[in-house]
């Protein structure tokens, strides 16, 4: 760092004091100074970690870079985003597609990287849609959504996207239990504990492809699913889900699914299950649901409905699923990186439970079960699978991730702060508050086998006066801790998007070096490509008309069209023909009831228009490509219908007439 | 002149890193918490050599012999998608050059070196600067394979009348 720099850093790090002095108790006291240095990416270096940060409400899937804060990407999943054509070009909207028909937006709470052996292997990032339930896949070779898969029997997919060591599965447990899509629905609400029933779908993932296929659903006893976790090492096989609501209330939950001590932790053993499924012993029900996904080749998204799933309603096989009691709503559900223990964050609990895979084993082996059934399903006695509890550890426990040194990390919501606790000895090491009211948090591989530590980052549900006012609504907040020592250090505040939920942190080094920078223009198989400005064209197909367009710096062939008429619509299939990295070109046509397209170096996309009146109509590269971008224009003359204007096109021959 | 050209320069400068940043290192950026991103390409112009341009391609590896038609339509088809939005192949400038001519004023490997390594000349080649005064557009890297720079040649010398 040169001596304007330092000089730079140290007023930056004076206001920051100053500004804290001010602020409420409390709120920028826990900075030391140091904290600057740890988190400066110098112009032109690279963070260390990807952080994919869901976005909530937004229904999009955020990535910033760590240790510094800063936003890298927002990839549209859910919800349609203008800026990138998302849900608006003509390839696109397939990918939105659902039984419900089109639905531009989700809410993407959880994030869960593909893994190998139990690591995150940098292939893809799964995220789930929580309002209408759907799983997605993120390429990350592309940055981009690459399939979408709804989910039938389901009605708030929270429990989810969670998957198993080799991302065998992503499973996507149903938040709201309901009657199932093959049953009358048409029932009175008040009759939860007899019609409504939960559905976990198991959802397979192919090692090469990716591609996502709903394998099997177990039908459960109703309750809600909150959240999950995969068994690792000694306990893969085994999946954990946390369930509240095992009141069956229907109304004034905040109230009546408050009363047990005890909610439970559902223990499924899926290797079980698979092999029920494989000896026939599901059953085919017929449903509905959307199958989405993004070709590479084609540039274009495709939908299926599919209309078939298989079902195992577990109270029909004794040695899949076993509940045990967790007090009280539990939230987290977490495996540490051995597979042995799990802890349950009940969020009205003011102790957490640590479980033991083997207790468990040993408990189900000797039938150490409760006198009653819960639904049908053996409720294991607590004390048979308690490891240990950690007393008094804070007020409102929410989720826990560890670090490689045998140390878990869990954050509090009532209390607004992160907790550091041995699993061993279940004592408490270290508390930092938070601000404000923090939900999940994550350490880089704090879910894996091999966390990697080093950073902690709580994703905070309330913001307050963190950031300068901005109105009625805030950015949420998220705080970076440094806990490489023995007591965890704030580092960092930086501003999110939508509401982050859950997210997950990988070295860089497995994704960086992976990204498709161009689409091969001659692999391109759109059925509308131009490949090169000899096939430009304009075809008229009733009152359709198809524009075979090119786009290069910086022009577009043809820029200059005449004979489109009122009523007509008009596809303008845009070719990028750049083949070099970061040169995308974007198009936009004045009246446009969409958005603009943003194609790629290689890419086809297409925008539909339709010419709603007699005039003149520019069209225009939106995304600044080179000295002469703002000459990158063209018009489409619009006629009155049934005019005799001959469709014509061209460019750079349209002579000025005389 | 000087004076203008700098301008051009400084004018392309931002494009520049659009198109270099990232390069083509393959070091390890980021094993420890911040690292050097890539390094553009060397602006060592005293050692540019502009008879033979820079890249992978000079008098020992590129053979010219008599025309070679097939290699030349080859040539064409890749030309008309990837080139021919800019270049006419008269003498007329589009958004560059025309091409009549330009294999007799530029050695084939020179002309394959640009075609396939842009950045690395226009930064460095005093004419290629010159030309960028004119056109203002930086010429894309167009991702060419090495067999495809070639046939590209052949296609320009048959426009250019070789038989």
């Amino acid at each position: 760092m040169n001596k304007k720099n330092v000089f730079v850093f140290m007023v930056a790090a004076a206001s920051m004091l100053y500004l804290g002095s001010c602020k409420p108790k409390g709120t920028g006291n826990a900075i030391s100074g140091d904290a600057a240095s740890k988190v400066y990416v110098a112009p032109g270096k690279y963070d260390e970690f990807y952080n994919f940060v869901s976005g909530g409400f937004s229904g999009q899937l955020s990535v910033y870079g760590l240790p510094s804060g800063r936003l890298l990407r927002v990839i549209p999943v859910f919800s349609v985003d203008p800026e990138k054509g998302w849900g608006y070009s003509e390839e696109t909207k397939p990918m939105l597609n659902t039984s419900h028909g089109f639905v531009p937006w989700d809410d993407l709470h959880h994030v869960e990287m593909s893994m190998t052996d139990g690591v995150a292997d940098g292939k893809w990032a799964f995220v789930n849609g929580n309002n209408t339930p759907r799983l997605a896949r993120v390429d990350l070779k592309t940055f981009r959504t690459s399939e979408i898969i709804e989910l039938p029997n389901s009605a708030g997919n929270h429990s989810s996207p969670f998957g198993t060591e080799n991302s065998e599965y992503i499973v996507a447990g149903t938040r709201f239990s309901v009657p199932s899509d093959y049953e009358n629905g048409d029932v009175p609400v008040n009759t939860y504990k007899q019609n409504f029933k939960g559905h976990i779908s198991f959802v397979s993932i192919d090692k090469n492809s990716g591609e996502m296929n709903l394998a099997f659903q177990l039908k459960t006893p109703g309750v809600n699913f909150d959240l999950a976790r995969c068994g690792k090492g000694k306990s893969h096989g085994w999946f954990f889900f946390s369930c509240y609501n095992t009141e069956q209330a229907n109304t004034l939950l905040e109230v009546n699914a408050s009363k047990n001590d005890k909610d439970f932790i559902m223990a499924v053993n899926w290797k079980k299950a698979e092999e029920y499924i494989k000896a026939g012993k599901g059953k085919k029900q017929a449903v509905k649901y959307a199958h989405n996904k993004y070709s590479d080749d084609t540039h274009t998204a495709t939908s299926e409905m599919k209309n078939e799933v298989t079902v195992l309603d577990v109270s029909e096989f004794p040695d899949i699923v076993y509940f045990i009691p967790c007090p009280k709503s539990p939230h987290g559900c977490d495996v540490d990186p051995t597979g042995e223990y799990i802890v349950g964050s009940g969020k009205l609990a003011a102790l957490l439970p640590v479980f033991s895979f083997d207790k468990i084993q040993k408990a189900i082996a000797n039938n150490a079960f409760e006198k009653e059934k819960y639904d049908g399903i053996p409720v294991i006695k607590y004390e048979e699978a308690l490891y240990g509890e950690v007393q008094k550890p804070g007020l409102g426990p929410l989720h826990t991730e560890f670090d490689a040194n045998g140390n878990a990390y869990t954050s509090f919501f009532v209390s607004s702060e992160v907790v550091k606790w041995n699993i061993k000895d279940l004592k408490v090491l270290d508390r930092q508050p938070t601000y404000y009211s923090v939900g999940h948090l994550m350490v880089v591989g704090g879910n894996t086998k091999k966390p990697v530590g080093k950073y902690l980052v709580a994703y905070n549900k309330i913001t307050k006066d963190r950031y300068l006012p901005t109105g009625p609504e805030l950015s949420q907040s998220a705080q970076l801790f440094d806990i490489s020592g023995d007591k965890m250090q704030l580092l960092l505040d930086f501003p999110t998007i939508g509401e982050p939920h859950y997210a997950q942190a990988i070295p860089a080094t497995l994704i960086k070096d992976n990204q498709v920078k161009i689409f091969n223009i001659n692999d391109n198989k759109h059925p509308y490509v131009t490949k090169g400005e000899g096939e430009t064209k304009v075809i008229r197909q009733g009152n359709q008309v198809h524009v075979y367009i090119t786009a290069i710096r910086s022009h577009f062939a043809p820029d200059n069209i005449e004979g489109v008429q009122v009523g007509d619509e008009v596809y303008f299939h845009v070719t990028n023909l750049e083949q070099d990295w970061d040169v995308p070109h974007g198009f936009g046509v004045k009246g446009a009831n969409n958005a603009e397209l943003l194609i790629m170096p290689g890419e086809t996309s297409t925008l539909k228009w339709v010419a709603d009146r007699v005039g003149m109509f520019p069209i225009y590269c939106t995304d600044f490509c080179s000295a002469l971008h703002q000459e990158m224009q063209g018009y489409v003359r619009v006629s009155p219908k049934g005019s005799n204007v001959p469709l014509t096109f061209s460019v750079g021959s349209n002579s000025a007439a005389e | 002149m000087k004076k203008k050209l700098i301008i051009a320069l400084l004018f392309a400068t931002p494009l520049f890193f659009v198109a270099c940043g990232g390069g083509e290192s393959t070091e390890d950026n980021t094993s420890s918490s911040a690292v050097e991103a890539p390094k553009e390409a060397s602006n060592d112009v005293a050692s540019y050599d502009p008879q033979r341009g820079e890249g992978k391609f000079d008098a020992s590896n590129v053979k010219i012999g008599a025309l070679d038609a097939a290699m030349a339509t080859k040539g064409k088809a890749i030309s008309e998608t990837k080139c021919f939005s800019c270049h006419k192949l008269s003498d007329e400038k589009l958004v560059g050059p025309g091409w009549k001519g330009v294999t007799s004023r530029r050695e084939p490997h020179w002309i394959m070196n640009f075609i396939t390594n842009p950045d690395a000349m226009i930064d460095k080649d005093p004419e290629v600067q010159a030309q960028l005064e004119l056109c203002l557009v930086r010429m894309p890297n167009q991702n060419l394979a090495d067999e495809e720079a070639r046939e590209i040649v052949e296609f320009m010398r048959q426009n250019d009348g070789v038989k």
